[in-house]
């Protein structure tokens, strides 16, 4: 019998004809090594597998039909809303063994480049901030996905992934198997969410520990409940009520300011003065997280994670004042920056090093670089001479992160050894 | 241990107008195991998200105990949601696995162990206590997630379909498992499912939702034998219930050729909505197949005959001949009806057969409300 008995039935946006060619007639646990890319994972219930495809790499999941639909809606809609998820690729339905029986429905995303699993940033000289990044990403990530309306149901750090932002993370959601879209949260809702990571995340610690990946001494409730406290703060700050006098306008503006520095802007304020006009409440009623990736991609048309954004519009208020063009239009000095400065460094990396890192984090670390290198010598290091020296002595220092290598292929279970990270912050070696 | 009550309990979401749950009205005694169960939409999930604290209670409240847990947050209400889904750690033992959650309440070591000794007791796990998950079968590892669970020793247990993601068979065996595993703790229950049949064979009681309003609750057999209403008497038992509405002639029930006498009691209770007609319902296996010749006897034309071994089923049509055949509907369609039939003996398809509804076995309702009769 030959697999084309199969009644395959491919459900996508944009169907890759190529998928065509995997080997679907084959449970996931059985597929050849050579088609796989052996990627560190998290901890899953399902088989999850990265296999490669034209060119790139997918994450395919073998799941229940319903919940495989339900799944893939809900990433799209996830993505119509613009919170960081994967992006879903199609659902396949329909697949048989060559002597008939059924196989699961997959569901089918794609694979994030230069995402982190948090096994991989986790390690043995654990830094003790990374973890409270780490945290902080997460805890934005889950303000980001309440403001929309979006109940997680099983919020853990499994179920994200992170990618390098400067000298922070970014969260993404990875699983969205369990959640559900509402016109509006309820408290209990966002509590119950919060309680899930709480334990999920303190669980994951723990195993960590128990597998000596990380530190006996880490504390991990400690780091558990620092997600709540993180998540209150940023909430608050978001959608608070402030009372104020008449004659305070200013903490309009204040307010404002406020929030497009916590990232976000805000897309509708509510106003009230109370009737005898002596006291004004104010309570910000849409808040879109982007602040600066937005103004980055409006001046320059890189699309970049927020807080590389942050650093890159300083580079470009730096080569404004340096560059004697304040008076100028932002847009033309922008377009010159991008040319002079950030395209000329980040060609200096060659091919084989680009998949170290993105193209905005590598210029996020030149920057750190040329700080040290100019500390060290006590003189203004030129951008050139910064990028010849980091890209000699730091670069391939480190490990690829575009798809991270390290696991034999083949060998995928989750308790093989985890390529580990470390975090290091790039320190000069010249001097 | 504990009860659950749900007092006037009505959840409106925002931007809707008919309560997706409205005045729910249900007493769960301690230590039962009780299961929501109704058509996709009917209200079951948000039934349960309200008693677990997700969903607000815009009317009513909600008690576990005593206790009015309206307005306390999911937390603290002592409940725990079974999740479907689980994902072990593998580097923790099971017994860490199961006993982590007390570990971070700071729940003292001996205790831990005790608890986590014992949820392995019950769940058949002693043995792989100190192993570590990936030494186990799928059926283990699901214990395991369920141990995590009982260790916590909540007051109520929460499940939301929690089969809908097995194959058949397997969902027939976990069935059984949860059943008697709930049987065995003895820890209130509430579980959601659109399957009646799941719900027939779980449930201590079964409560039955339809456009967020509870319809009936009972036994398993109160809900068989006596249902409350014709949504009810459709919706529960497998093949289901053939049900027809049919004028009152003379004292009798007019099904076509075949007369249906009426008992005087029952006569009386007819009001003006019904517009002096009937609902009548009988279940496949009420049907005795008789000669064409016997008094009142109804044709039956054979469509398919579906075979079971222990049982067979007729699925067939009503003729237009003996009248009103649209009127009567069952899980085969409209103007069908399904009959159980000897499975030594059954007819072959295109052949009429004829049958009589057994003595006592027939369900009335009332025509315009839809309620039992009697
Ligand atoms: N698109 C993707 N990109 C990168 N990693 C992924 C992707 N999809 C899944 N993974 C990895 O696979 C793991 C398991 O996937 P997940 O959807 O959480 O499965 P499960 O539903 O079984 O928990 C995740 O923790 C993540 O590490
Ligand atoms: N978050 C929500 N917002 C608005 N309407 C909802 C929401 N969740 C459910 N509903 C509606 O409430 C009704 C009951 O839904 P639900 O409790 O999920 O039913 P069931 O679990 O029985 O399938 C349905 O009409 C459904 O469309
Ligand atoms: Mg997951
Ligand atoms: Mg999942």
């Amino acid at each position: 019998m030959s697999p084309a008995r199969q009644q395959l039935q491919i459900t996508a946006a944009s169907p890759d004809p190529a998928l065509l060619d995997l080997p679907w007639h084959i449970p996931l646990e059985h597929w050849p090594a050579e088609m796989l890319a052996a990627l560190p994972r998290g901890i899953s219930r399902h088989i999850v597998r990265f296999a490669r495809l034209s060119g790139r790499v997918i994450a395919i999941k073998e799941i229940g039909e319903t919940v495989a639909y339900r799944e893939y809606e809900l990433l799209r809609q996830l993505r119509r809303l613009d919170v960081p998820s994967v992006e879903p690729v199609g659902v396949i339905t329909g697949r048989r063994s060559p002597e008939g029986e059924p196989l699961e429905a997959v569901l089918i995303t794609q694979h994030l480049q230069f995402s982190l699993p948090y096994r991989s940033l986790f390690s043995q000289s654990l830094r003790p901030d990374t973890a409270t990044r780490l945290i902080d990403a997460l805890a934005v990530l889950l303000v980001r996905l309440h403001l929309v309306g979006f109940y997680w149901g099983d919020v853990s750090l499994s179920n994200t992934l992170f990618r390098r932002d400067a000298e922070t993370f970014a969260a993404y959601l990875v699983d969205a198997e369990t959640g559900d879209l509402h016109e509006r949260l309820s408290v209990g809702q966002r509590g119950y969410d919060l309680e899930v990571a709480r334990v999920n995340i303190i669980g994951e610690l723990m195993d960590l520990q128990a597998g000596q990946f990380l530190e006996e001494d880490v504390d991990a409730v400690a780091i558990g409940d620092a997600l709540a406290e993180r998540y209150a703060d940023l909430w608050r700050a978001l959608t608070e009520v402030e009372s104020f006098g008449f004659g305070d306008r200013w903490r309009v503006k204040a307010r404002i300011d406020r929030l497009n520095d916590l990232g976000f802007d805000v897309g509708e304020l509510d106003i009230t003065s109370d009737l005898d006009g002596t006291s004004v409440r104010i309570q910000p009623k849409v808040v879109e997280s982007g602040h600066h990736s937005r103004r980055l991609m409006r001046l320059t048309g890189l699309d970049v994670e927020e807080n590389q954004a942050r650093r890159l519009l300083n580079d470009l208020d730096e080569y404004r004042a340096a560059t004697d063009r304040q008076a100028e239009d932002e847009s033309f000095v922008a377009h010159d920056w991008l040319t002079e400065v950030f395209e000329p460094a980040v060609r200096r990396v060659p091919r084989e090093l680009r998949g170290k890192l993105e193209p905005a984090q590598i210029f996020h670390e030149l920057l750190d670089h040329r700080w040290f290198m100019s500390e060290q010598q006590n003189r203004d290091v030129p951008m050139k001479e910064a990028a010849k020296s980091y890209v000699k002595h730091i670069l391939p220092n480190r490990p690829d992160e575009e798809a991270i290598l390290g696991l034999q292929p083949g060998d995928l279970r989750d308790t093989v050894p985890i390529p580990r990270i470390t975090d290091e912050i790039a320190s000069p070696d010249e001097s | 241990m504990a009860t659950v009550t749900f007092d006037h309990a009505t959840r409106v979401y925002p931007g809707t107008e008919r309560p997706a749950v409205d005045a729910l009205n249900l007493h769960i005694e301690d230590g039962e195991f009780l299961v929501l169960v109704g058509p996709s939409g009917c209200g079951k999930s948000t039934s349960l998200r309200m008693l677990a604290g997700l969903e607000d209670v815009n009317a009513g409240r909600i008690l576990i105990g005593d206790r009015d847990v309206t307005d306390v947050q999911p937390k603290d209400r002592d409940i725990a949601m079974v999740f479907q889904n689980y994902a072990l750690y593998p580097h923790m033992t099971v017994a860490d696995n199961m006993g982590f959650a007390l570990k971070i309440a700071g729940t003292p070591k001996s205790e831990i162990r005790q608890r986590v000794e014992e949820a392995a007791q019950i769940l058949d796990l002693s043995q792989y206590l100190d192993r570590k998950p990936k030494a186990l079968s799928g059926g283990q590892r699901q214990r395991v997630a369920m141990g995590r669970a009982i260790v916590r020793q909540p007051q109520v247990f929460l499940m939301d379909e929690p089969l809908s993601n097995l194959d058949a068979k397997l969902r027939v065996q976990t069935r059984t498992q949860i059943a008697s595993l709930q049987r065995r703790l003895g820890v209130t229950t509430v579980y959601v499912t659109h399957d009646q049949t799941e719900a027939l064979t779980m449930g201590d009681r079964i409560a039955v939702l339809k456009d967020g309003i509870l319809q009936q609750v009972g036994t398993p057999r109160d809900m068989y034998d006596t249902p409350a209403n014709v949504f009810v008497a459709g919706f529960i038992g497998s093949p289901a219930m053939n049900i027809g509405t049919f004028p009152v002639l003379d004292g009798y029930a007019n099904l076509g050729r075949a007369r249906v006498p009426m008992a005087r009691d029952v006569l009386g209770t007819l009001e003006p909505d019904d517009k002096n007609h009937i609902t009548v319902g009988f279940r496949p296996e009420s049907l005795d197949v008789v000669e064409a010749t016997t008094p009142e006897a109804i044709p039956v034309i054979v469509n398919i005959v579906e075979e079971l071994g222990s049982d067979a089923f007729v699925y067939g049509s009503l003729t237009n001949e003996f009248g009103h055949a649209d009127a009567v509907h069952s899980g085969a369609g409209d103007a069908q009806i399904i009959v159980r039939v000897d499975p030594r003996q059954v007819p072959g398809k295109g052949e009429t057969i004829w049958v009589r509804i057994r003595a006592g076995e027939l369900h009335l309702f009332h025509a315009g409300s839809g309620e039992r009769i009697g």
